[in-house]
């Protein structure tokens, strides 16, 4: 299969260093892929446009929306859950389970987040349907391509791109809601008068949406993507791929040449409605490709051809490399379900799953009350004028409910002492001291404790407890130092 | 080495020509976006040369047709900073000291504030816990020489403690007792003897009731018939457990003896009234202040959350 022209160039010419890109026309085609991949295209981007619109009351203190990244006040929420900074191990941990969430879905099925998922794949199929409405299908559009520049083409062309625009502004300025308060935020937008961070990001992610789904497409899988490349290295001959069956299919031949020549040709009719249909426009009958986003399509048009000419479905399909070999011996494939039965399945839905678990354990167990304390160690403790000793804390009431909280702090052990904060008189030294915290935030308090003049050095707790029906609390043990030997 | 470039047969791609071990490699064409955005990067590349300093030249480097410098972004922020705290630091100016308890908000502010001062002018002497030393008074414990009141400490920092040239300094003098040949050496001793049976160091004994007259004839004027001090003068309070020089017998006879004399500059002329005013705030706070104003005990104090005390004095982006 060596193409003449081609050696000759590599011999008597420079070698070719650029090339460019080979445009996509891909073709409309119906089917049980094709469906499955509207309905997922749908539902993505309804989440992603529809999510901060969604209210969740919190009460008089917290903002109701429903998902909100609040960066400026360090909070996360998400609909019941509320993150504070120092919990960002959940964050984190979500970010490893969608890590090895795509493992687990490329060793269960494949490529399939690339096929149907990704954002790349969900925006460069809406933009592909754009191209469709306003410049028809396949041939049409070839045909438009190569049509030399005039106004109707650039008429044409500008109306599409309008669009494009349009679907960018919605997807780039839909990004900022999900960072304020989506209705203020709206109308501050339209207003002149939201934070320029706001019409920065819209400009930077319309301006990407724009660049990389209406012009750069399939290239951004090709070459820009590092997942395609991971996962050349996952793939084994247990992954699901779409594959073209050549024992089946081979040789090709056309209806007329397979009549003419009955027994003689595979399947394969050589109508190149694989390739037409193909969005990042691979040839699937030449094996595996990196260029494949196991999107299916093809699979849809291979079935309806093999409908038409009254052949059985499937000549292209989901198989695995295992598969092709079984085939070819004539013994039938594995079922795809089985396929997950498999130890790297297993011990990646393990891993996934445990960390699931623990994060869910983590959210289910945590009390929204705590205590920090640190003792100040610059003087470490002071003697007062009547003889006594006293030691200074700094203390740290976190209130995490969406509600004012009255704390009450007490001392646990070291008898005969008291304390008071900065906030207070001397006076008014006791064994409790009672605060009541701002909703959702926390309070600091200089505390200091005084023990009897002969009060040894010796360990001792504070003990918080919150107002309140759960009666949620929290102790921390801490050091109180004295003059003379420590224990 | 020879061109062995041939073309692949299942990509239709030449090879580059090399051949390890049956392994060879494709010669793929880079897509030509690729190129352009390199050449996109070189035209950048240069206008960032024009615009901003970029070639050394020795002394220093070619300045950017911007005139950007990064000290200039440093006293762009500063000043923006100082912008964002006046609105602060103007409150504090225009609350009297006393008043300030009744505004948490700017109390904080004023207390951070004095902390971050206090760092910088006062732990030279008072240790940077304000723990302070021998013959530095220690300024968190509740033994006060001048005043513990937020009036007084305003006070004693803006004149200072004996400081020449300022009239209205803070002053005193004890004679020196031994030195100048007022009390025999037996006497200073029962003196001591007799101060330190006051603040319970040592048993009343016979010297010590001998010391009692001493101490009611020539001490009793400034430190009081029951040696508790007297603030007017500065003088100490002898019957407590806190001794500026030291406890032990052998500091107390050498202060009876040769009184030394701490100075504590005058801040007024060298600190703005407001760093003073918050430096007087800091230091009533940490913990033996007296006469507290308002303690706004059980209200929520709207503390500055996460940020903590020392941001306080900023506001919020």
């Amino acid at each position: 299969m060596n193409n003449p022209e081609k050696l000759a160039l590599v011999e008597g010419q420079p070698v070719q260093l650029y090339a460019k890109r080979e445009p996509v026309f891909n073709k409309r085609i119906d089917g049980k892929f094709r469906r499955i991949k509207w309905a997922i295209m749908v539902a993505c981007l309804a989440i992603y446009w529809i999510t901060p619109w969604i209210r969740w009351d919190r009460g008089p203190y917290s903002p109701d929306q429903a998902v909100l990244i609040d960066l400026a006040h360090r909070r996360f929420y998400m609909f019941g859950i509320e993150i504070w900074p120092q919990e960002f191990y959940f964050v984190a941990g979500l970010l490893i389970m969608a890590g090895i969430g795509l493992f687990l879905i490329t060793s269960a099925v494949g490529r399939a987040w690339c096929g149907y998922a990704c954002p790349q794949t969900v925006w460069t199929d809406l933009f592909q349907h754009v191209d469709r409405f306003f410049d028809g299908d396949r041939n049409a559009r070839f045909r438009l391509y190569k049509a030399p520049w005039g106004p109707a083409k650039i008429a044409r062309r500008l109306a599409k791109w309008s669009v494009y625009l349009l679907i960018s502004f919605a997807t780039g300025g839909a990004w900022i809601f999900y960072f304020a308060d989506a209705p203020t935020l709206q109308h501050e937008f339209w207003t002149g008068t939201a934070a320029p961070v706001a019409y920065g990001t819209t400009l930077v992610l319309t301006l990407t949406t724009f660049v990389l789904g209406g012009f750069m497409r399939e290239q951004v899988c090709i070459y820009m993507c590092p997942w395609p490349r991971i996962q050349t290295a996952m793939l084994d001959e247990k992954s699901l791929i779409v594959t073209y069956k050549d024992w089946r299919g081979e040789p090709r031949g056309s209806l007329k040449k397979a009549q003419k020549n009955p027994g003689e040709f595979g399947d394969c009719i050589d109508c190149d409605q694989c390739v037409a249909v193909c969005p990042t426009g691979v040839d699937i009958r030449k094996g595996p490709d990196i260029g494949c986003i196991t999107c299916a399509l093809c699979i849809d048009a291979c079935d309806r051809v093999m409908k038409e000419t009254g052949r059985p479905r499937g000549l292209i399909d989901y198989a695995t490399l295992d598969d092709a070999v079984q085939e070819k011996a004539g013994k039938p494939p594995t079922r795809h379900l089985k396929l997950i039965w498999r130890p790297r399945t297993l011990v990646y839905f393990g891993v996934w799953s445990t960390i699931g678990l623990g994060l869910l354990f983590l959210l289910g167990t945590r009390v929204h009350t705590d205590l920090n304390v640190s003792k100040d160690r610059n003087p470490p403790f002071m003697l007062m004028s009547d003889g006594s000793v006293r030691n200074a804390y700094a203390v740290r009431l976190r209130n995490m409910e969406g509600r004012p909280r009255e704390m009450e702090i007490t001392i646990e052990g070291l008898p005969g002492a008291v304390m008071w904060s900065d906030d207070m008189s001397r006076d008014q030294a006791g064994r409790k001291l009672v605060r009541k915290v701002t909703a959702d935030e926390t309070q600091s308090l200089h505390v200091y404790v005084v023990a009897p003049a002969d009060m040894a050095a010796q360990d001792f707790a504070f003990k918080l407890q919150a107002a309140g029906q759960e009666r949620e609390q929290d102790m921390q043990d801490v050091q109180f130092d004295a003059p003379g030997e420590t224990p | 080495m020879a061109n062995k470039s041939r073309i692949d047969e299942a990509t239709q791609t030449e090879t580059v020509g090399h051949e390890w071990d049956g392994i060879e490699e494709l010669n793929t064409p880079l897509p030509r976006w690729w190129l352009w955005t390199f050449y996109a990067c070189i035209v950048f590349a240069i206008g960032y040369v024009v615009v901003y300093p970029a070639i050394p030249m020795g002394q220093k480097a070619t300045e950017g047709t911007l005139g950007w410098t990064s000290r200039g972004q440093l006293k762009a922020e500063m000043t923006a900073a100082e912008a964002g705290r006046a609105r602060t630091l103007e409150l504090i100016a225009a609350t009297p000291i006393e008043s300030l308890a009744g505004n948490p908000q700017l109390l904080s502010a004023a207390r951070a504030g004095g902390a971050a001062a206090f760092k910088v002018n006062c732990v030279q002497c008072h240790g940077s816990g304000a723990a302070g030393s021998s013959g530095y008074p220690n300024l968190n414990d509740d033994d006060w020489l001048w005043g513990g009141d937020l009036a007084s400490i305003h006070q004693t920092l803006l004149h200072g403690i004996r400081q020449p040239g300022d009239d209205q300094t803070r002053t005193s003098m004890m004679p020196a007792f031994g030195k100048d040949g007022i009390l025999t050496p037996a006497q200073v001793d029962d003196a001591a003897s007799f101060v330190l049976s006051l603040s319970g160091k040592e048993k009343p004994s016979p010297a010590s009731q001998r010391g009692k007259a001493t101490f009611e004839v020539n001490c009793a004027a400034c430190h009081g018939i029951d040696g508790k001090g007297g603030r007017p003068f500065g003088a100490p309070n002898l019957a407590d457990a806190i001794g500026l020089y030291g406890t032990a017998r052998a500091d107390v006879v050498k202060q009876i003896t040769a009184p030394r004399h701490g100075v504590m500059p005058a801040w007024g002329g060298r600190l703005d009234p407001v760093t003073i005013k918050m430096l007087a705030v800091y230091v009533h706070s940490l913990g033996g202040g007296e006469d507290f104003a308002a303690a706004p005990v059980a209200a929520a104090t709207p503390a500055p959350t996460q940020t903590g005390p020392a941001e306080a004095g900023h506001e919020q982006p």
